[in-house]
This record gives C-alpha cells, sequence and structure tokens, in this order.
C-alpha cells in the first residue's frame, strides 16, 4: 500500500503504508522512546494524535495481552521509519501490523522520521493527515490535516473514558507469572481513580500497594465521590486540554476541600493547577519520551522519567497554595507541585511507566503514604 | 553538590600494552578521564607503560611516568608526587589489579591516597564470583548455578542437581583447555575425568549451560547522590558462549519489550548498589531465556570497558568523562551533556539509528591456533558501523572490517554433502566467520528454523540476514540495466556497498558508482545526538544513511580530512590512530577545520571532540568519494592510518581527490619492488639480494640462485603477514602451497637471508623544500628475521658504531629525497658487520611514530602534518633532532596465551598485539623497565634451563656467567652442557624431551626451572621443543627465544638485583 503523510504546513511524506487503509487526522507528535511501543499505542493520551516513533525499528516484540494500558489502540495514525519485522518474543502474540489492521489504524513506513522530527521540533507540533491505500492524492491528506481541529480546547476526555464506575484489583505479574495481573486479596486502601484515559499501569501500581481502586467517569460529581468514602483520590491522565475540562476542576476543588489525600496525574496534574487559579499552555512539541530527566527540589534527586504531555502548567502563574516540588532538567518546565496545607500533589510526567522507567514510582508510595496518615488520623 | 574541595591531585592508572581483551578503548577513556579532571583544576599524575597513546603526551597529564604498570614502581610515583587519589577504573582490569595490590601492600594507606571511582570492596565484590554471587542473590536476582568439584563422585553429584546440560570448566588451565560441554552422563563422565586430570589443583567447576541465551549489556552510570542512568543496552547477535569481544554486538536492545528492558534497567541499577560502585560507570551483563524470558544475570565490571567505549560512541554520551567527574564528587545534573550543550547529564540517551560491532580476528597470524570463538576473547579488534535500520549498520559494519568482504560474500562453492556439512559445523561451533557461513547456508536454501535451531541466533536478525541473502540473490547475474532508480535506491538504504552490488550484477564498482549517481542516489549525513533529534546538536558527529534530509552543514573554512586506520589488527593498531589524532590535533590549532573518518570504536580519533567534524564511516572507496563530496576539503592526509587510507589512494587521487604529502606514486615507488630496486640501484644503496617470482616453478628457480636461507612473503603487505623464513627447498615448496596464492598480480618476494645482522629502524620526517629530519634511530635487540613489530628497539642505539649511525643517516636522507616525501617516513636496515642493507623503506606513519616521539620529545606526526600543508621544517623549528641522553626501550606483547597450540618463535610475520615503553639511565635499566612493563616477573634465584643452537653456544657464555654471578644454578641438555662446562661454568644436564624421562618438561613443570633460554633453527628441533616453550608459558617463566633477548635478559636481571631502579617523568626528560 502507499502512503502519503501530510502536514498542514505543506510538507509531505512519502512512504509505504501498513495497518489499516484509510485517513486519519491528528495532531502529528514524535515520541524518542526506545521500548514500549505498544504501551504507547494503547495510551489514552495520544487521542487525537499521529504518533512518530524516532527509533527506527518498532514491532520488533509483536504484541501481547499484558502490556495493553487501554483497552484498544488510541492514536490516531502511526510513523515509523522502517516496517516492522516479524516479532520475535516469548509472549507476542499478534504482530503490530496484524494489530493495527484488527484496530482499524493506519500506519506508514519507509520514510525520513528524523527529518519530521526535526520540523517537528523546530516549528512546533501541527496538525497533519496520513493516508493509507492503493492509492493515495497529496492533495486529500493535506486537506484532512487542514480541517482537523486540532487539541487546543478539545474535551476528548469523553471519547477516551469509560462512562461506568468501576472497580480494579489487579496487580502486576511477576516476570515468572509471565507479566500476567493478579489478583490482590486482602487491600488496605481504597482510591478513587476518575478515569480521564487511565492508563493501566496506575491502576496496577495501586493494586501493587494494596489498593482497592474504584474507576468513575469524569463527570461523576465528587459528592459522590467522597461518599464513598475513599483514603485517597487519584485523577488521572487523559488527552486533551486541561482548560476545557471545567467539571473536573470543580470535582477537585471540592475532594481536596474535603482534605482527603489527592493525586493528580498528568492531566490531572494540569486539572489541580488549574482548580488553583493557576494557566496551563499549550507547549511548543511537548514532551514524549521516556529519558526525561526530573529533579525533585525537596531531595535533589533526579528521576529519570516517562513522559507524555503537551500541555503544561504555567509555573508563572502558580497560586501561593501550591509549591513546586519537581522540574523538569530539559527545560526547566514544572514536573511536580503540592499543596502547602493540604495533602494534594502532582506529578506532571508518568511515574506508572508504562513505558519507562521506574524512578518516579515512588510518587505513588509517597500517596499511599499520604493515605496512610489521613488514615490514622480519621480512624 | 561541587568537587570534593580536598582532592587536588589524582594518579590515573592506565592499561598498559595492549593485549587480547585490553585494547586502546583505554586510552579512549584515560585521555577523556585526564581531560576532565584538569578541566576541573586537578593535578593529573599519569602512569601508562604504553608509549603509543594520547595518554602519554606530555600535554595530556602533569606528570607522566611511562613506567611499568605494577604496584612497586607505582608506589615510588605516589611517594614522589603525593596525589590526593587514585582513579583506578579508566585502565581495565590492570589498573584494578594493581589498586587492590596498593591496598594489599599498604600503600595507600602508608600515604593517605584514598581511591575514587570504586573502592576494594566494590572491587572485589565484582571480580571474586563467590562474593558476586551470594551479593547477587541477597537482592533477589537470578545466577547461573554452579559448585566445584574436587574428585568424580562430587563432580557427578554436582551435574545432577544442576541438570543437563552442564559446562564444566577445569581450574587454571590456559586458554580453559579441557573443558567442555556435557549433554548427558555419558558425556559428563568423560569430560569431567579429563577436566580434573588437566587442572593442575584437580579442580572443575560445573556449571549451568545458557548457552544459546540471549546475551544483554548495560551500560550504567551512578553518581555520590544515586542518580543512575542507563547510558545504553547492547544485544548480542551471537547468543551466549562466545565471549562478548568475540560476539556481534547491536546498539540498542532489539527484542526486549518495555518490561523487560526496565526489569533488566532495574536489576543494572540494584547490582550498580549492591556492589558499592558509588560513582562512576559500570557494565552488567545479562543472558536471558528466549523460551520464558528467565533473566540470570553474568558478570559486572565495575569501571569503564570496550563496551563503554562502544557505548559512548554509539550514543554520543562519554561515559569516561563523565565518570571522572562523579568520582571527583560532582551529580549528574551538574554536568552538561556536550552533544547538545543544552541540556544535562543526567539523562539517558535515546538513539533514532542501529549501531552493529563485529569483532576483527587474527587468526590468521596463529594458524595452529583453534579459531573456535569461546568464552575466553580472541579478537584484535573491532569494526562500528551506524545505520538508520539493523541491515544498513551491518552491512556497513561488514565492509569497515576490510577483511575483503564487500558485504555477506560468499564463502563456500558447491552444495556436495562434504560442503553441507562443513556449513552446519561451521554454524554448530562457531568461528570468526561464522556469518558468512550462515549467508552460504540461505543461499543454499535452509530454511530459517533449521538455521535458528543450529545457531540459536533470534529470529529478528536471522529474518534481516536471510533478506540481504535473498536480495543479493535475486541481482546475481543480472544485468545493471535491470536496475531502476527505486530499486537502487532501496538495496543502498539496505545498506549494500557498491563494490557487492557491482559484483552480483558483474559490472565494474565505478560502472555501478556512476549510474547511482546519475540517478541522484546519494547518502545523507546524519547526527549522534543523544537524543533522537529532540533537542538541536550543533556537535557535527556524523553517518550515513540514505534518506531525505542531509544533517552535514558543511563549512566553508579551509579543512583537512583524515582518513584512519579502521579496525585494529595485529600490524595495524593504535599507533596509526595515534598519528590521525596528532594531524588533527596540530592542523586544528594551525586554524584548519579537521575532519576525521575512521569506524574503530574504542579510539581516540573517533572520540567527538578530537576533531572538528567526525564521520563515523567505514574507511572504502566509496564510503570516502562521498564524504569528500560533501565536504570538498582542500587536502586529504592518506599516510598516517596504516595500509586502510593508503589502499585508497591511487584510486582517491585518480577521481581528483587533493591528497596531501607524500604522492600516491611515490609510495607506490616504494613498495613496488622491482622500481625501489632500480632506485635503489641509481642511490647506489645495497639491498639484500632479491627476486621477485610470479610462479612456483619461477619460485623455485630464483630461490636456487639466490641461495638459502631466504625470506619470503607476498608483496604489499603490513605486519609480515604470511612471511616466512624458509632454509631449504622443501620449505620453500611447502609455504608455496599453505601459506600463499602465487599469481601474476600477487608475486611473492625472496629476500636472501642474513644471517646474524642486526636489524635498525629509522624514523624521518621531511617537507616540501627537500628538508629531512632523521627523528630516531632504533636498534633492534632481536637479530634480523624477526619482524620489526616483534623486536625490542633501543633509541639511541646500544652498540651500534657512531660512524654506521652517521651512514645510516646519510642513506635515509638521500631516500627521503629520492622519494619526495612530504611528511613521515620509516627506514628498515639491517647491518652485517659493516655492510649496511636496505630492507625496507616506508614513505608514511610507521608503527614506532609514537615510540620516537615519546622518546626524543619531538611530536613526529605533528611536525610530519605540518609538512604536509605546506610549512617546512625550518619554519616549525625542527632541524636536528640528536640522540637523546636517556635510554628507551620498546618491547613487544604477545597473545600466546589466549592461542593454546601456538609456538612462542618470533620470525619475519608479526604477532605481537601491542609494546611497552621503558626508559632508564642505560640500556640494562630501560630494557629490565620495558620487560616489567610487558609483565614479566623476574625470578631473583632458581635455575636457568639452557638449550641453545650451535651457532649461539660461544656468544651465550658471558649472559651465563652473570647469570651465575648473581647466584643461579644452570642446567642444559646435553650439547649445551658440554659446551657451557668448556667454558669453566657449572653445568647440570637434563634429558631432551625425546631422550627419555624425567626430562626437561618435567622439570620445569615440577616448578624446577625458572628461566628458560631456547634458541631453534631447523624444523626439526623446532618441533622437538615446542612442549618446553608451550610449558614455560603455561608456568608464567621468563624465557628468551632469540640470543640477543636472552643476552639483554640476563643484563636486566642484573640491573633489578644490583642497582637501584629510577622512575622517571616524561615532562623532566623533554623540555623542547
Amino acid at each position: 500500500m502507499q502512503a502519503v503523510l501530510a502536514l498542514a504546513d505543506g510538507s509531505i511524506f512519502r512512504g509505504t503504508g501498513f495497518g489499516s487503509s484509510g485517513l486519519a487526522a491528528g495532531e502529528i507528535c514524535f515520541n524518542t522512546a526506545m521500548t514500549g511501543y505498544q504501551e504507547i499505542l494503547t495510551d489514552p493520551s495520544y487521542c487525537g494524535q499521529i504518533v512518530t516513533l524516532t527509533y527506527p525499528h518498532i514491532g520488533n516484540t509483536g504484541i501481547n495481552p499484558e502490556d495493553m494500558e487501554g483497552a484498544q489502540i488510541f492514536c490516531s495514525a502511526l510513523v515509523l521509519r522502517n516496517m516492522p519485522r516479524t516479532p520475535s518474543n516469548w509472549r507476542s502474540q499478534q504482530s503490530l501490523p496484524d494489530f493495527l489492521v484488527e484496530q482499524g489504524i493506519p500506519a506508514i513506513a519507509g520514510m525520513d522520521t528524523r527529518a519530521l522530527t526535526r520540523r517537528l521540533r523546530n516549528g512546533g507540533a501541527q496538525n497533519a493527515a496520513l493516508l493509507v491505500g492503493v492509492k493515495v492524492d497529496e492533495q486529500e491528506a493535506l486537506n484532512a490535516a487542514r480541517r482537523f481541529p486540532g487539541l487546543l480546547g478539545r474535551d476528548l476526555v469523553q471519547d477516551v473514558a469509560a462512562q461506568h464506575s468501576s472497580e480494579w484489583l489487579l496487580a502486576s505479574g511477576s516476570p515468572e507469572q509471565a507479566y500476567q495481573a493478579q489478583p490482590i486479596t486482602h487491600p488496605k486502601h481504597h482510591v478513587v481513580v476518575y478515569d480521564f484515559g487511565k492508563k493501566h499501569n496506575i491502576l496496577r501500581l495501586l493494586a501493587d500497594r494494596a489498593c482497592r481502586v474504584t474507576l468513575v467517569s469524569p463527570k461523576t460529581p465528587a459528592a459522590e465521590v467522597i461518599a464513598l468514602h475513599p483514603d485517597g483520590v487519584l485523577f488521572s491522565n487523559g488527552p486533551g486540554d486541561p482548560d476545557a475540562l471545567d467539571y473536573a476542576q470543580e470535582a477537585l476543588r471540592e475532594i481536596m476541600a474535603a482534605r482527603i489525600p489527592t493525586f493528580g496525574l498528568c492531566l490531572g496534574h494540569q486539572l489541580l493547577g488549574l482548580a488553583l487559579g493557576a494557566k496551563t499552555i499549550k507547549m511548543k512539541f511537548g514532551h514524549h519520551g521516556a529519558n526525561h530527566p526530573v529533579k525533585d527540589l525537596r531531595t535533589g534527586r533526579v528521576l529519570i522519567t516517562s513522559q507524555n504531555h503537551g500541555f503544561a502548567v504555567d509555573a508563572q502563574t502558580l497560586p501561593d497554595v501550591l509549591r513546586i516540588t519537581h522540574t523538569s532538567l530539559f527545560d526547566g518546565s514544572l514536573q511536580g507541585m503540592a499543596h502547602k496545607d493540604l495533602p494534594v500533589f502532582s506529578f506532571q510526567g508518568h511515574p506508572e511507566a508504562g513505558p519507562g522507567p521506574h524512578d518516579a514510582s515512588i510518587i505513588f508510595d509517597a500517596f499511599v503514604t499520604a493515605m496512610q496518615q489521613y488514615g490514622a488520623a480519621h480512624a | 553538590m561541587p568537587k570534593h574541595q580536598d582532592i587536588h591531585s589524582v594518579l590515573l592508572i592506565g592499561a598498559g600494552p595492549i593485549v587480547i581483551g585490553q585494547a586502546c578503548e583505554f586510552d579512549y577513556s584515560g585521555v577523556q578521564a585526564c581531560k576532565a579532571l584538569r578541566e576541573e583544576g586537578c593535578r593529573v599524575i599519569l602512569v601508562n607503560s604504553n608509549p603509543a597513546t594520547i595518554m602519554t603526551d606530555i600535554q595530556t597529564a602533569d606528570a607522566t611516568y611511562i613506567e611499568p604498570v605494577e604496584w612497586q614502581t607505582v608506589a615510588r610515583i605516589i611517594e614522589m608526587e603525593r596525589p590526593d587519589a587514585i582513579l583506578p577504573t579508566m585502565g581495565g582490569q590492570t589498573a584494578l589489579n594493581c589498586a587492590l595490590d596498593l591496598h594489599r601492600e599498604g600503600i595507600l594507606d602508608k600515604f593517605g591516597v584514598r581511591l575514587i571511582g570504586a573502592s576494594v570492596e566494590a572491587i572485589r565484590a565484582a571480580e571474586d564470583r563467590g562474593l558476586f554471587k551470594k551479593a547477587m542473590q541477597e537482592i533477589g536476582l537470578d545466577v547461573a548455578r554452579s559448585a566445584f568439584g574436587h574428585d568424580m563422585d562430587g563432580a557427578r553429584q554436582i551435574a545432577e542437581d544442576i541438570g543437563f546440560p552442564v559446562i564444566i570448566r577445569p581450574s587454571f588451565t590456559l586458554g580453559g583447555t579441557g573443558g567442555g560441554i556435557a549433554y548427558n552422563r555419558e558425556e559428563f563422565e568423560d569430560i569431567a575425568a579429563r577436566g580434573l586430570e588437566a587442572s593442575p589443583t584437580h579442580e572443575i567447576l560445573i556449571e549451568e549451560s545458557i548457552i544459546g541465551w540471549k546475551e544483554f549489556e548495560m551500560e550504567v552510570v551512578r553518581d555520590q547522590a544515586d542518580n543512575c542512568i542507563i547510558v545504553c543496552s547492547i544485544e548480542n547477535l551471537d547468543p551466549m558462549g562466545i565471549h562478548t569481544g568475540d560476539s556481534i554486538t547491536v546498539a540498542p536492545a532489539q527484542t526486549l519489550t518495555d518490561r523487560e528492558y526496565q526489569r533488566m534497567r532495574d536489576a543494572s541499577i540494584a547490582v550498580l548498589r549492591r556492589i558499592g560502585v558509588d560513582t562512576g560507570g559500570s557494565n552488567v551483563q545479562f543472558a536471558v531465556n528466549p523460551a520464558d524470558g528467565r533473566l540470570i544475570i553474568i558478570e559486572m565490571n565495575p569501571r569503564v570497558s570496550r563496551s563503554s567505549a562502544l557505548a559512548s560512541k554509539a550514543t554520543g554520551f562519554p561515559i569516561a568523562k563523565i565518570a571522572a567527574k562523579l568520582a571527583l564528587g560532582f551529580t549528574l545534573d551538574e554536568l552538561r551533556n556536550d552533544i547538545t550543550q543544552a541540556t544535562p547529564a543526567s539523562f539517558e540517551p535515546t538513539i533514532d539509528y542501529v549501531v552493529t560491532k563485529i569483532p576483527r580476528f587474527a587468526f590468521e597470524k596463529f594458524p595452529e591456533a583453534d579459531d573456535h570463538l569461546t568464552t575466553q576473547m580472541k579478537s584484535v579488534g573491532e569494526v562500528m558501523a551506524i545505520g538508520r535500520s539493523f541491515q544498513e549498520s551491518l552491512q556497513k559494519a561488514l565492509r569497515g572490517l576490510e577483511t575483503g568482504v564487500d558485504g555477506l560474500d560468499e564463502k563456500l562453492s558447491g552444495s556436495d554433502p562434504e560442503t553441507l556439512q562443513k556449513l552446519e559445523q561451521e554454524m554448530r561451533v562457531p568461528g570468526p566467520e561464522r556469518l558468512w557461513y550462515l549467508a552460504d547456508a540461505v543461499r543454499r536454501g535452509w530454511n530459517q528454523d533449521k538455521i535458528q535451531q543450529i545457531t540459536r541466533i533470534d529470529p529478528w536478525f536471522l529474518e534481516q540476514i536471510f533478506e540481504l541473502v535473498q536480495q543479493e540473490e535475486c541481482l546475481r547475474g543480472m544485468p545493471l540495466a535491470s536496475l531502476n532508480a527505486a530499486r537502487l535506491r532501496e538495496l543502498k538504504s539496505m545498506g549494500f556497498s557498491d563494490r557487492r552490488l557491482a559484483r552480483l550484477l558483474g559490472c565494474r564498482e565505478s560502472q555501478l558508482r556512476e549510474q547511482r549517481q546519475k540517478w541522484g542516489i546519494r547518502p545523507v549525513y546524519k547526527r549522534v545526538d543523544t537524543c533522537a533529534a529532540e533537542f538541536h546538536s550543533p556537535t557535527p558527529y556524523l553517518y550515513s544513511t540514505y534518506e531525505m534530509e542531509c544533517e552535514a552543514e558543511p563549512g566553508n573554512q579551509p579543512k583537512i580530512m583524515i582518513l584512519g586506520g579502521g579496525p585494529n589488527r595485529i600490524g595495524q593498531g593504535i599507533e596509526f590512530d595515534y598519528c590521525c589524532v596528532h594531524a588533527s590535533m596540530a592542523l586544528h590549532a594551525d586554524g584548519f577545520e579537521t575532519i576525521m573518518v575512521n569506524c574503530n570504536p574504542e579510539t581516540v580519533s573517533t572520540d567527538y571532540d578530537t576533531s572538528d567534524r567526525l564521520y563515523f564511516e567505514p574507511l572504502t572507496l566509496e564510503d570516502v568519494l562521498e564524504i569528500v563530496a560533501v565536504e570538498k576539503p582542500q587536502g586529504v592526509i592518506v599516510q598516517f592510518g596504516g595500509q586502510t587510507p593508503l589502499k585508497l589512494a591511487n584510486d582517491l587521487e585518480a577521481a581528483g581527490v587533493p591528497i596531501i604529502g607524500t604522492t600516491p606514486d611515490s609510495i607506490d615507488l616504494a613498495e613496488d619492488r622491482e622500481r625501489f630496486q632500480q632506485l635503489l640501484q641509481r642511490l647506489e644503496l645495497r639491498q639484500p639480494e632479491n627476486a621477485i617470482a610470479r610462479s612456483a616453478p619461477e619460485a623455485l628457480s630464483k630461490a636456487l640462485e639466490l641461495g638459502y636461507p631466504l625470506v619470503v612473503r607476498p608483496s604489499y603487505v603490513l605486519g609480515g603477514r604470511a612471511m616466512r623464513i624458509v632454509y631449504a627447498e622443501e620449505d620453500l615448496q611447502r609455504y608455496m602451497e599453505e601459506a600463499v596464492r602465487i599469481s601474476n598480480d600477487q608475486p611473492i618476494l625472496l629476500d636472501r637471508f642474513l644471517n646474524d645482522a642486526l636489524e635498525v629502524d629509522i624514523d624521518a620526517v621531511a617537507d616540501q623544500d627537500g628538508q629531512v629530519v632523521v627523528a630516531g634511530i632504533m636498534e633492534h635487540i632481536e637479530q634480523a628475521g624477526v619482524h620489526s613489530g616483534d623486536s625490542a628497539c633501543c633509541l639511541p642505539p646500544y652498540s651500534l658504531p657512531e660512524a654506521i649511525q652517521t651512514e645510516l643517516r646519510r642513506q635515509t636522507v638521500e631516500l627521503a629525497l629520492a622519494l619526495g616525501v612530504v611528511g613521515l617516513m620509516n627506514c628498515q636496515f639491517a647491518v652485517q658487520e659493516d655492510r649496511i642493507y636496505v630492507l625496507e623503506v616506508n614513505p608514511r606513519a610507521s608503527r614506532t611514530v609514537p615510540f620516537v616521539s615519546k622518546a626524543t620529545g619531538w611530536p613526529l606526526a605533528k611536525i610530519a602534518s605540518r609538512c604536509m600543508t605546506g610549512q617546512t621544517l625550518k619554519a616549525q623549528g625542527v632541524t636536528d633532532i640528536p640522540n637523546p641522553r636517556h635510554f628507551s626501550v620498546k618491547e613487544a606483547v604477545f597473545p600466546f596465551i589466549k592461542f593454546p597450540g601456538v609456538d612462542i618463535l618470533l620470525g619475519p610475520e608479526m604477532k605481537s598485539t601491542g609494546e611497552v615503553m621503558g626508559i632508564g639511565a642505560s640500556f640494562g635499566e630501560a630494557f629490565l623497565k620495558a620487560q616489567m612493563g610487558a609483565g614479566e616477573h623476574f625470578p631473583s634465584a632458581g635455575t636457568v634451563f639452557i638449550s641453545v643452537r650451535d651457532a649461539d653456544k660461544d656468544k651465550l657464555v658471558p649472559a651465563a656467567l652473570t647469570l651465575v654471578d648473581l647466584g643461579f644454578q644452570l642446567v642444559a641438555t646435553r650439547g649445551t652442557a658440554e659446551h657451557l662446562r668448556a667454558q669453566g661454568l657449572d653445568v647440570t644436564t637434563v634429558n631432551k624431551v625425546t631422550e627419555g624421562r624425567p626430562h626437561i618438561v618435567d622439570a620445569i613443570k615440577n616448578g624446577k626451572v625458572q628461566i628458560i633460554i631456547n634458541t631453534v633453527d631447523e624444523r626439526q628441533s623446532v618441533r622437538d621443543s615446542f612442549s618446553i616453550r608451550r610449558a614455560a608459558l603455561q608456568m608464567g617463566l621468563t624465557y628468551y627465544t632469540t640470543l640477543a633477548g636472552a643476552i639483554a635478559g640476563a643484563e636486566a636481571i642484573r640491573v633489578l638485583m644490583r642497582e637501584k631502579r629510577s622512575v622517571l617523568r616524561l615532562q623532566d626528560l623533554q623540555h623542547h
């Protein structure tokens, strides 16, 4: 199959199509992680985006049931340097191209992804469209790219989040268990997770720490959550513009007012900033990778983190009640903050990894500690 | 946190000579470390016995000691210099061992000097297999199960407990001989019994077999605040069972899911914490069972390594430099990423290309050696290539090897049962060429499953190798015209070289190139930037690929391109890289933009900040021409990188590339026997009588005319490849059958061998105005007939009369003028009585340039490169280089210990991997230091065994007397004993091996002999005495196989026992 990738600025890249045929538009971004394509593809935060993976060989280990971060592929399309090969890994059950076909996602390979990445780095993220088919028309792709409404001001959470509440009790499986998630039997804490497009690994890491999780839909009123008497509330990651989610900001304020330990993660972090009066900005090309150094300003330690965000809390607008706990060593941007008076904190990167290094998983430990303290105070 | 305030001076211990397993990667690391420490205001004291290193240049450190790397010498240096700290992690195992010795001997405590980078406890925990295993189990990591057995009953029990297959390794045998892998009880009985017998301590290690598992390495860096980063992951294409240094390896890891990768990352960091590597870089190796993902830790090295050098080149992250700064107390976030110049060092490099490393072997030098690859490293060098796909990087690496292949060239023809059996055997029991045999199997239609079962290579790699071969077979026999532009572009992006394609299509390389360029199919150059283009990179560290956008951004200033030496091999090693680096430094200082082209990841030349621009590319005509087309340099230097660039000189010149310095025609004049002979006749210089033969019968008849003994060799070789001394017609006949293929294009050269002649090496430098300066006269210690690279030599000459030296200088100048040398020249002479013979002239950098530069204090390569860009010697202030007052001895270092079954006799074929230098007030002292630097542990009492050929018997007497004076006893075989007794010496007679037991080898094995002097000439006695030399090697005895070596050795022992040894600072010896 042929493929043509058009950027709204008029750049055209031709390559070989694979996955599903068809047209897909979105904001195009690049991710520099060398492992974890399956996790990236199934991360709901990528909704509305075309993902370019800068590592040239993708698909090497196939697709397996254990490494899903969401129920399906959420990004609009995939851009690669090389056509995936026959996968080779003991857990692989499906090839990446077959998975893309099954999920109806178009993909392109055989193009200069580095040239594309440099363009995005220099010119900033932009809208794009990928057209895959037996015969493809550049103009059609270009028109689609220019028609795409962009992410600014978009509430994409509704497209990806569950609309009903549910329970989660599955912890990470060990390597000996072939990483198959295992149910926990004696939970110690109860966490309500506002699902804006959560990744499964957030839930697994909570379960690993003896947390029973209740997932609730994005527009669940805070009162309903408080009525569940959770030990803590987590505002999850998710796609789109946080500024479009007034309802979530409102819920956050109410939960905080109830002094319940609250953890904002990625989109949840941005919502915390907005809820307390800070502003968010759309970044030039965002942070997408698994090698970002983040400094914990309290300890001086550097965490190598997984990152995936195109919006950020503007540190200049931070209200007095919040203090900065983490900053990016790449660009100095705000990466974590904590409420000065309440057990409320947030992290911009992905402490749940999946994919990426595990350095920041200590933030989940901090959340559990906050819940323990809260539990002791309310016992 | 700023650096430790109490560290103002640091002693850095170098790795010593280049040996198998420890090559120039430690010069690269050490140079980075020196620069990093000095940047932070530390006074750096350096000890290393290897003169062919950039680190031992007096500009690199504040105080430089070219002295043996052993604790007593280093203790003296510590006493003199009083460093605050020692950094032992930059000099390989040699430096770590030396640090442990210094600790054990109480030197560290005595002088209050601390180890930085690695503690004694950490080094021990990583080194000691028992401690390591225990530590790993404590942190929940799996290790291969193993135990020691001392008898058959115990061994059987262990094997049953572990389960088959098991690996049996006898303790303390040379090269692990006597071990094996047992798949069942029957095999176990056999191998275990043999192993117990072979081990001098009757001990075998029985280990769970993880042969065939996937092998990975992680390069980890940790700072004192416990920040840890993974710089690079490496996956071995060759599964477990082959030493990682001998494996084809790929970066980053290709067949791990993120879960598995992160598990390995967590484990690596946990290992560093547990072992206690507080600051610096370490390498952690893992095996993974492809069936179920089981992860086993193999080992860790608490220091920089060959792999860390590879990881640094593969990612652009300078591990050694960062590790040195961390050792001073900095944290990663306080250090900058030099490549982006905008982000900190506390991040994990991410790459958007594939790196392939392929080892280079030298088995052709050791035909008797077992060339099967095992867990003991046997390769002597490596090549690295970067591409945007595995296929591209693999094929670039293949052609960068310079082993005569342009890609996956065919090894075997035919499909008869014998050939097929050989194919299977070569894949099952891997040797250095397994990959090519594998390709041959693909050509014969073997399916992937079958090959996978035989080789255990991961299917992900296999599939791509299959595809390459299948592409080749589609092209085979087709005309060039059958290609279209799209197809050719596709092939080029898979990494096929022009030459390989041309061969498959039956056209000339130039035709293919012309067609390719007509279609506009040219490589672009991408940057190695540590970040997959996430940040702008101002650093021009480039590699080629066939894509859309070129990032070379060449400048307009005057520029000089330097072609490097490619992978290290015997005969072409670090010395040539040294010259290339010096050329770059000098010309950069002169205002040129310098451009380095090389593909050897171990070297200083391929550090991204050695030259203004670095092209990490194979040194083939195709690759060089494309870079020239992009850069358009004013000049290209081909005379510094050894044969690698020289081979390209004519073609480059023909393509209009501006080669500077001595012209390719002059180089040809010196290398072409017949032209050179005419030149010598014109200059009225003497040459050993010689002839050239283009067929076997011609060789035999010419040999008869010249008379035996003769030196024979193929023309156009470096390192004396396939060079022999033949004593009789049958020797010559055998040589032509076994060693060389003679043809019209590949003639052999016959030289009359000069018995008992002295050999002399001279390096000189000349400018375009015809000024010639002789830089150094080196008198060889071994007589003519031993390859100059293997021979010890002394500068200035220690016995050569002044008049002869003057005449040698005159002849050298004549030769340089006649050849029109601009730059460096090396001449080799033989002096027989008063007659001088010209053996060889090489108008290019020689192996001895670094040695001469260190001995005289004149940076020859810098001077020569300035001559090549038009400066005169006079303008540089170089008019005369007198003999220095101190003596410098260069000694060669050999890899025999790695090759069971190989004879240690020296001959005209070069076999050494490296060299050391000793500097002293007398020849004896300098020679002693050189010997110590080469790892010799002289005995100070005991017995000397002497068995020498008749011609040597008289001349050996003074040396024997010296040894007796020093208190040694003598034993000798009958003939030698009688001769020595006649001279009044007290000698005990011992049986030859052929004379019945107990014989000399029994005595050696029983520890009754400490020194062996054994010279031989004819074939029979060579064979008879082979077991003596092998036993000497195995027992680690002091041995001499040449008369001159023995005489010098006796003098060295005398100096050791009777005189006080100096420790000299190079900065005090070199004043200009």
